[in-house]
Formats: structure tokens, C-alpha cells, sequence
């Protein structure tokens, strides 16, 4: 007799943590990824632009809640999003907060809007990075009720010349190396990505390689709208990027950069994310056009390399094929640690999609959501 | 007793529902009354003034007794109504789409 659970009844369970524009919702199925409780809206009304959880403790939670009315709170969750505490919210410059450039070309000072993604350590629950707009890093070890400016980041000697991109100038992508411990990527619209090798005290762009034809050196050294940058735990050298426009991929920490754009249909895009057990197996979500925020043709296609780059298969199975115009913003994409790995993003027409199977299938899990801001997907225990 | 209308939002985020009652010593300005709410709620530090300039955010207005207080110095002693607690001070979110 064959236990139709084999191979599932000990499997864990997953949550996907959604912020949408109105609110976060939590998304939680067990290990077999069919059926799914929806709880939320948290903070309705409120943007929330990340929602995230610790590597060491999932019931550790942080959600970035903001709004125009009433400004930055810090939410964390001590028992898996169930409850939830206001923390701290005192982002400050550190001493002169300086200046870069507008628009249209003229300095401004940095003033802080948001918090865009929140990035907690890979060792304590209440150790987490915070990425701000104005484009700023801050730090807090204390579960969120102090935080403090990584200044070096922003005093850097380029960032009189950073610029926002059309979303504002956002430190959107945080990663915390696996293996050097004192290594930090971050990447900045439209100022680029910058590594540093001493836990944040110092900064060096890795911009090399990468072609903007959006500004006028298309070299620069900064200056680059980066939309996404991925990295496999396994692989740490190796970085995947979604830039403005290309696909681009890294293999000794940012140093150089290639294009692996290929053979999609557009390299537009902004989510970029890598399987949780193939290192060399990467998705992305073209955009029709920098002017042109919707699929190609109106169909919702997911691309998936199995080389790492250059050759690309569209994925479709169960995403609609026809007369679909949604986005799949920076932070909408994630992926879950599960065997076969799972694959969930959300789109601003409110849709969060999953595929249990590694893309080759997709289903949505909500349908009808505010427009999702950013995804993130927890394995429980 | 000073009698304090907060915006929805904001009463969500202090876990209160009707007005907040404030005793407010000394006299009765906007800084004070907000100080003094900002002590007793300090989830909401951050949320209608800027927590380093005290400058009031921008979407955000002050009214009592039918008139809109919101451009007035912090400092201007508000009307006696308000610190008799028959008015309220009334913080809200202004009209706004999305």
C-alpha cells in the first residue's frame, strides 16, 4: 500500500511574507504547496514595501511600514506575523547629511523618504540592515529599536554625483555574504551596486562592465540603474543582476561584470532570483520597455536559465497568455528552500503566483491583493 | 484634561479608539500637547512631526474649534476651549487621493 503523503508528510511548512501598497499579508501552506491560508491586511491602509523574516528564528518578522501621511515605522513580529510592535524608526543622517544630485542636475540634500528592504543577519535575529531612500545603510542589533547609519556608504567620494532613478533613490538590495562575514553588497537606483569587505566601514563600487545607455559615459563608474542583484549561498563570488536594461552576471564578487541577456525577449526588468539548489539556474521577468512597465505582448512569462545566463526558456504554464499589462517589481520575487524549490511573485495587479515545481507550473495563490510591492518566503520548520 | 482627536491610522497604531485624554502641565501649546502625546504613545514618534526638526509633516493638519491651527507657531497658546477640554485638538490626515 503506497501512503499517498510519502515523501510529504515530513515535509515543512512555508509562509510568504507579501508587502503590497495597502498593506502585508501572510500566505501559509504546508510543505505540499496546494493549499494556502491568507491572513492580513497588517497595517491596512499603509504601504509596506519589505516584509521580511530571519534565516535563525523564523518567527522573527520585520516589516517596513510607511505612507505619505505619516511617515516610517519599523514593525517586528516575535511570533511568526501573529502580533506585531511598533520598533524604531529614528533614521538619522549621520552628521552633515550632504548633498547629490537632482533631476535636472542641481545638488540636494539628502532627506530621508523610506525604508525599502530590510536585510536580517544570517546569525542573529536581532542583528538587521535597513536600505533607505535617500539611499543611506543603516544597522540595528537590538531587534530593531535603534538603528544607526553605516555613513561611509553615503559619503562616499562618488555619492555627490548619485542621482535617483524615476522610483527615487532607493538602496533597494542588501546582501550579507554567507562566507566572508564582513562582506556587504548593496545596490543603489541609479548610483549602482558597491561591495564592502569590512563590514560597511569602507565602499568600492563594482560597476565595471556594465553599459547604461541612459547616461551619457556609459562606462561610469557610478551611475548605473540597478534594478535586482541575486547570489547563491553555495556560490558567493557569483552575483546575477537585473539591471535597467541586461541581465548581467558577476564570478569573482562584483569585480567584472558580463551580460547574459541572450536570448529573451527584452532584458527590461526588475526581479531576479536564483533556485535554491542549482546555483546556475536563474529567473527573471521581462518588462516590455523602460517606458512600457507591462510583458511583452501582454503575456506574464517567467524565464528561467539553466546555464547560469545567455539561453533562456519561457516559462507559461498556468500564467495568463493574453491581455495581461501587470509589473513584477524589484523586491516581488523569491524562492523557498524546499525540495523541488519554490518560485513565488507577486504583480501590481495584485496577484501572487507559485510554482512548487521549479517554474515549470504556476497557480496563483491570491488573486485579488493591492499591488504587491515585495515577496518573501519562509521555510518552516 | 485635554482632549486630542487622532486620525485612524494613528489610533491603530496607539491601540486606542476614541479620543486620547492628555493632562498637560504647563501651558497649553501644540509642541506641548504633542510632547506630552508623543511620551504616552511614543509608537507615534515620528508620525506627525519630524522627529528631529518638529516640523509638522506635511499631509498632516491641526484644527480646533473650527479653525485650522496648522501654520500656527507650536509655541501659540491654543484657544480656551481646548484647554478646558470642551474642544478638541484635532490631528488629521489631509484629503489626499490613492
Amino acid at each position: 500500500m503506497v501512503d499517498e503523503n510519502e515523501g510529504t508528510e515530513d515535509m515543512s511548512g512555508v509562509r510568504v511574507l507579501v508587502g503590497t501598497r495597502k498593506g502585508a499579508f501572510t500566505l501559509t501552506s504546508d510543505g505540499r504547496r496546494g493549499d494556502w491560508t491568507v491572513d492580513g491586511p497588517h497595517f491596512g491602509g499603509w504601504e509596506v514595501y519589505h516584509l521580511t523574516g530571519s534565516p535563525v528564528d523564523p518567527n522573527r518578522l520585520y516589516a517596513s511600514q510607511s505612507g505619505g501621511w505619516f511617515g516610517q515605522l519599523i514593525q517586528r513580529s516575535d511570533d511568526g506575523g501573529k502580533s506585531w510592535t511598533t520598533v524604531g524608526n529614528d533614521f538619522a543622517y549621520e552628521g552633515e547629511a550632504g548633498e547629490h544630485l537632482w533631476y535636472d542636475g542641481t545638488p540636494r540634500p539628502w532627506e530621508f523618504k523610506r525604508i525599502w528592504h530590510l536585510e536580517p543577519s544570517r546569525d542573529d535575529p536581532d542583528t538587521v540592515y535597513a536600505g533607505a531612500e535617500d539611499a543611506a545603510l543603516y544597522l540595528s542589533t537590538d531587534g530593531g529599536l535603534k538603528w544607526k547609519e553605516l555613513t561611509a556608504l553615503r559619503t562616499h567620494r562618488t555619492g555627490p554625483t548619485w542621482q535617483p532613478g524615476a522610483g527615487g533613490m532607493c538602496l533597494h538590495t542588501i546582501i550579507l555574504d554567507p562566507v566572508h562575514k564582513d562582506r556587504i553588497y548593496v545596490a543603489i537606483s541609479a548610483a549602482g551596486a558597491f561591495r564592502s569587505d569590512d563590514g560597511g566601514a569602507s565602499w568600492l563600487p563594482i560597476n565595471k562592465g556594465l553599459r547604461s545607455g541612459e547616461i551619457p559615459d556609459a562606462d561610469a563608474e557610478v551611475g548605473h540603474c540597478v534594478h535586482r542583484i541575486t547570489q547563491h549561498p553555495s556560490r558567493p563570488d557569483t552575483l546575477f543582476m537585473q539591471k535597467h536594461w541586461d541581465v548581467m552576471r558577476s564570478d569573482d564578487a562584483g569585480a567584472n561584470w558580463r551580460e547574459v541577456s541572450g536570448d529573451l525577449p527584452s532584458d527590461f526588468g526588475f526581479p531576479i532570483a536564483v533556485h535554491a539548489h542549482e546555483p546556475d539556474t536563474i529567473y527573471v521577468v521581462p518588462i516590455k520597455s523602460d517606458s512600457e512597465h507591462f510583458p511583452p505582448e501582454g503575456k506574464l512569462r517567467v524565464y528561467r536559465s539553466r546555464t547560469g545566463g545567455e539561453q533562456w526558456e519561457p516559462l507559461t504554464n498556468g500564467l495568463p497568455q493574453s491581455h495581461c499589462y501587470v509589473n513584477v517589481l524589484r523586491d516581488a520575487m523569491a524562492v523557498d528552500t524546499l525540495d523541488p524549490c519554490g518560485i513565488y511573485f507577486g504583480t501590481t495587479g495584485g496577484q501572487v503566483y507559485h510554482s512548487a515545481d521549479g517554474g515549470d507550473s504556476w497557480a496563483p495563490i491570491v488573486r485579488d491583493l493591492p499591488a504587491v510591492l515585495s515577496v518573501e518566503v519562509q521555510a518552516l520548520p | 484634561m485635554i482632549r486630542v482627536v487622532l486620525p485612524a491610522h494613528l489610533k491603530n497604531l496607539a491601540h486606542v479608539t476614541g479620543e486620547v485624554r492628555l493632562e498637560v502641565a504647563g501651558p497649553v501649546t501644540q509642541r506641548l500637547i504633542l510632547d506630552t502625546l508623543e511620551a504616552q504613545y511614543p509608537m507615534l514618534l515620528g508620525t506627525i512631526r519630524d522627529r528631529h526638526s518638529g516640523k509638522r509633516r506635511a499631509f498632516v493638519r491641526f484644527y480646533a474649534c473650527e479653525q485650522d491651527l496648522s501654520n500656527d507657531s507650536p509655541d501659540t497658546p491654543l484657544p480656551e476651549e481646548v484647554i478646558a477640554g470642551k474642544e478638541p485638538f484635532i490631528i488629521l490626515g489631509a484629503m489626499a487621493g490613492g
